[in-house]
């Protein structure tokens, strides 16, 4: 087996592995919390609050670095645009297209 | 209340496609250039569309095969796409009932979990729309990725350099959108997330700490979540 092909499956089995792993150990949970349903959704809101808090990380880190250092200004300026008409209630695709215009005149400008 | 449900579900349907068709165009686009990338680094044509369609997340295989390239060995390669993906374990977790309640919903589900369906469902209220939301926005975002990786790969660099579109900036705005409304609306969630995003920009900024590390770390944020603590 090619090295390549051997990164491609340990990637494709552990990568799986992990998507697999949170909702078989859900069902296991699920019965185990039976008939109270109290602590049951005090767990499922515990866990979306992770999902977000890990989503928001993986926003603060993309917008701000870029291998270990600062992403420059334009890519954060633009998110921040972005941010703002999220805020502001603007359509989701406002909000997206506001956030990668921003940073693309910005580059063109000559703001890194 | 049937036609209610139905109605309701429908509208999701339009809705989902709506946002999401956006975070397609993205992803495809992204997908070129991870294709292109791959290619022009020197790996054969089938190494990009194999990995676009089995491992299928996009941070992981941008890092996997920024490693091989650059001569890192297929061990650190291996380490670090992995390390990036352990985040889709507490994402799974998260969306277990989501998913549907069959076998096969659960292990085909399983594989479409990436942080924009998981950001996609989550935005939604109640499970049916959940439900929806991420299947419509998973199913869509597997097609575009790989048909994406696939034209890259086969194309080559005619993309030029996609950071001039500004395309960097929109991946951090699609999760702004998408998790500002739970941010907005529950203090708990908010003080866990600042601390948490604060927690993972400074890990990052620090040398030598390997990539993924940093956003695992922010969910030492949660022990600020309390809850019940509304806004």
């Amino acid at each position: 087996m090619s090295p390549t092909v051997a990164v491609i499956l340990a990637l494709t089995v552990g990568t799986y592995a992990f998507r697999l792993v949170g909702t078989y150990a859900f069902r296991l949970v699920g019965p185990v919390l039976h008939g109270r349903v109290e602590l049951s959704a005090r767990v499922q809101e515990l866990l979306s609050a992770g999902a977000v808090v890990l989503l928001v990380a993986l926003l603060a880190t993309g917008a701000l670095t870029e291998g270990g250092g600062f992403a420059g200004w334009a890519r954060p300026a633009g998110v921040l645009v972005g941010g703002v008409l999220a805020w502001r209630r603007a359509p989701f695709a406002v909000v997206v297209l506001g956030a990668a215009g921003v940073t693309a005149v910005l580059r063109l400008a000559g703001v890194a | 209340m049937r036609t209610a449900e139905r109605t309701s579900s429908l509208a999701v349907l339009r809705e989902t496609i709506r946002d999401a068709s956006l975070v397609w165009l993205a992803g495809g686009i992204v997908g070129v250039s991870f294709g292109a990338i791959a290619v022009a680094g020197g790996l054969p044509v089938w190494v990009p569309i194999a990995m676009s369609l089995l491992v299928y997340a996009g941070s992981a295989q941008f890092s996997a095969v920024g490693v091989l390239l650059a001569g890192g060995g297929p061990l650190a390669a291996t380490a670090t796409g992995l390390l990036l993906n352990t985040r889709t374990a507490a994402y799974s977790l998260a969306v277990a009932d989501i998913l549907g309640s069959g076998r096969l919903a659960r292990l085909a589900g399983a594989h479409l979990v990436t942080d924009e369906t998981v950001a996609f469902a989550l935005a939604q209220q109640d499970p049916l729309r959940r439900r929806t939301a991420f299947w419509v926005s998973g199913l869509g975002l597997f097609a575009a990725w790989n048909t994406g990786v696939l034209i890259g790969a086969l194309a080559g660099g005619a993309l030029g350099d996609t950071d001039a579109y500004g395309l960097d900036a929109a991946f951090p705005a699609v999760l702004v959108a998408l998790t500002l409304p739970a941010v907005r609306k529950e203090a708990g969630v908010r003080r866990s997330a600042l601390f948490g995003a604060t927690v993972a920009v400074a890990v990052t900024m620090t040398p030598g700490v390997p990539a993924g590390v940093p956003v695992l770390l922010a969910l030492a944020g949660l022990a600020l979540y309390r809850r019940g603590a509304t806004a």
